[in-house]
């Protein structure tokens, strides 16, 4: 105590010393190793060795490029989907919830603590063949008669979307939920109508929070493989799918490694934007 | 003609948000149905009867049941570890200027921002690299590393809204630095530090593509789905969703509640005060 009294300047460093130790040997120094590891050619038998080669990045982006491609999609309208059906919902609650605001948000929130798994599974049972959706739509005839949901493209986006919802309803509703309703009043007494108000008012308002919502659900679907797993068929399979087999299957460590490192080069570009637009205090709320 | 629009604004709004609900708790509905099932064959895909059976037998599975106390096991311990080092941080963060601030806020931001698939390749590169046999204790080291910037997230946004005249106030007084952050700080950033708590267990326990990298042979509840999926998932893992889901808004009920009580306790309290004076 007595050398803090002395040096209050070494108190935050000390504060945050062992995190960040934690964090740079478990965090930043893997990444490190998978940097190297996609550098290494050989194979699981006659042993790995640093070669430093891209040979691994480009049979990557050649061979494995319609999963890199669909990746990118299956993320940008899942995140395009999460947006549409959480904005209003979030809506609801942050402006109209009254004093049932905080019910509604663990509402929100209590579904998403099930486990992922379990939760991507009984979407299996939703779109299964047998199921109830699948039933009414061949009956209004919106899908053939032996048409399916489950293992099509629609299945593993709708999987996603549902998994990843409050990554993207969370950050805006904190920026609805913070901003002032006089707002409203006083673009209401300045005869601006309900939409144009907000259109001017409130959108403006709720732009960072849609921002940041875009920016953390995107991420992590567009490294997802569980839904391309247990909603779909290899015909649908993700990056995250390849990574995960050459890793774990195949065990085709370097090539693994490489589409990961793709993987995490294309989501920094994205970081590094987000933080430039918006300052790093933002990023940790 | 502007009433019609506002009417039809006004209700069009709430049927999205029960629609949107519907959505958001159809998945669950279907978990909690299913496991009042009493399914035919191994796959609980079709509702063949109603029983209670599985939720008597919900630890009869000796697979799932060691399955379970593994993953509550790592929970418990992550939970401990990420928290300490989280709300170390985060007070940091909160309450001193210093240089390498934001350098500190992007490696919170980072691990957060990072697929959980390029987390768990990235550890596995390195437990590789450096021949440590993967098993309990990586799926420990893992769990923690993402775990730690939730904790710090959750505690910052509590330390932030916190009054420091309080701890001003306590110094007045007497009380020295560390009786003061006993007494004044630790009690006032403790619900924080119970959420950031609570959070990481949840993460923990829910995490599978990080533990499918770093676990080597041993099986966590997740873990157990997983290889269960391809053969049919037992009833059992339905019951334990659903327990899930009614802890989890139980847990956040209670706190909502909490809160509401107090605010309106210290309502009562700052009229009173306004009244004597």
């Amino acid at each position: 105590m007595g050398y803090l009294r002395r040096h209050p300047r070494a108190v935050p460093y000390l504060l945050i010393a062992p995190g960040l130790i934690w964090l740079g040997l478990l965090f930043v120094v893997p990444l490190y190793y998978l940097l190297s590891t996609s550098l290494q050619s050989g194979d699981i038998y006659e042993g790995f060795r640093q070669t430093f080669s891209w040979s691994n990045y480009s049979e990557m982006a050649s061979q494995y490029r319609p999963q890199l491609v669909r990746s990118i999609q299956y993320a940008a309208i899942a995140t395009l989907a999460a947006l549409v059906i959480a904005y209003p919902l979030v809506y609801f609650i942050a402006r109209r919830g009254g004093q049932w605001k905080s019910l509604l948000l663990v509402l929100l929130i209590a579904p998403f603590f099930v486990t992922y798994l379990i939760r991507t599974l009984a979407w299996q049972t939703i779109l299964a063949d047998e199921g109830l959706i699948v039933g009414v739509l061949r009956d209004v005839g919106l899908i053939a008669d032996d048409g399916r949901l489950l293992a099509t493209s629609f299945a593993v986006v709708a999987g996603i979307t549902y998994n990843y919802f409050p990554f993207m309803a969370l950050p805006i509703y904190v920026a609805l939920e913070q901003f002032d309703g006089r707002l409203l009043e006083a673009a209401g007494d300045l005869y601006a109508n309900p939409l144009k108000a907000f259109l001017r008012v409130t959108l403006p308002i709720s732009l960072p929070g849609v921002f940041a919502g875009t920016l953390t659900t995107f991420i992590p679907a567009m490294g997802d493989f569980v839904n391309a797993q247990l909603l779909g068929t290899p015909k649908q399979y993700m990056i995250g799918n390849v990574i995960q087999s050459k890793f774990l299957v195949v065990v085709d460590y370097p090539l693994a490694s490489a589409g990961a490192v793709m993987l995490m080069a294309l989501i920094l570009v994205g970081v590094f934007l987000y933080a430039r637009a918006l300052g790093t205090e933002r990023l940790t709320g | 003609m502007r009433g019609l629009r506002r009417f039809l604004g006004r209700h069009l709004l709430t049927a999205f948000a029960i629609l949107g609900f519907v959505y958001i708790l159809l998945p669950i509905a279907v978990i909690a149905l299913f496991s009042f099932n009493d399914p035919a064959g191994k796959y609980n895909y079709n509702w063949q009867g109603f029983t209670f059976q599985y939720w008597r037998e919900v630890l009869a599975i000796p697979a799932l049941r060691d399955a379970i106390i593994v993953s509550i096991e790592i929970a418990l311990l992550v939970s401990v570890i990420s928290t300490i080092l989280g709300t170390l941080i985060a007070l940091a963060l909160v309450r001193h200027l210093f240089r390498g601030r934001s350098s500190t806020n992007l490696l919170i931001f980072l691990p957060m921002s990072t697929p959980e698939i390029v987390m768990g390749a990235s550890l596995l590169a390195l437990f590789l690299n450096l021949g440590v046999s993967t098993g309990f204790v990586t799926i420990l080291l893992a769990h923690v590393t993402f775990c730690v910037s939730f904790v710090v997230v959750t505690v910052k946004a509590r330390v932030t809204g916190f009054d420091r005249r309080l701890e001003e106030a306590a110094m007045d007084l007497g009380a020295n630095v560390t009786r003061t952050f006993l007494r004044v700080t630790f009690p006032l950033i403790l619900p924080g530090i119970g959420a950031a708590a609570l959070l990481s267990f949840a993460l923990s326990l829910d995490d599978f593509v990080i533990t499918n990298f770093t676990k080597g042979t041993v099986i966590t509840f997740p873990v157990y789905i997983w290889g269960a999926a391809r053969i049919g998932v037992p009833v059992q893992v339905n019951v334990i969703g659903t327990m899930i889901f009614l802890i989890a808004v139980g847990i956040m009920a209670v706190g909502v509640l909490v809160s509401v009580v107090r605010a309106r306790r210290d309502r009562a309290i700052a009229a009173q005060a306004v009244e004597a004076h």
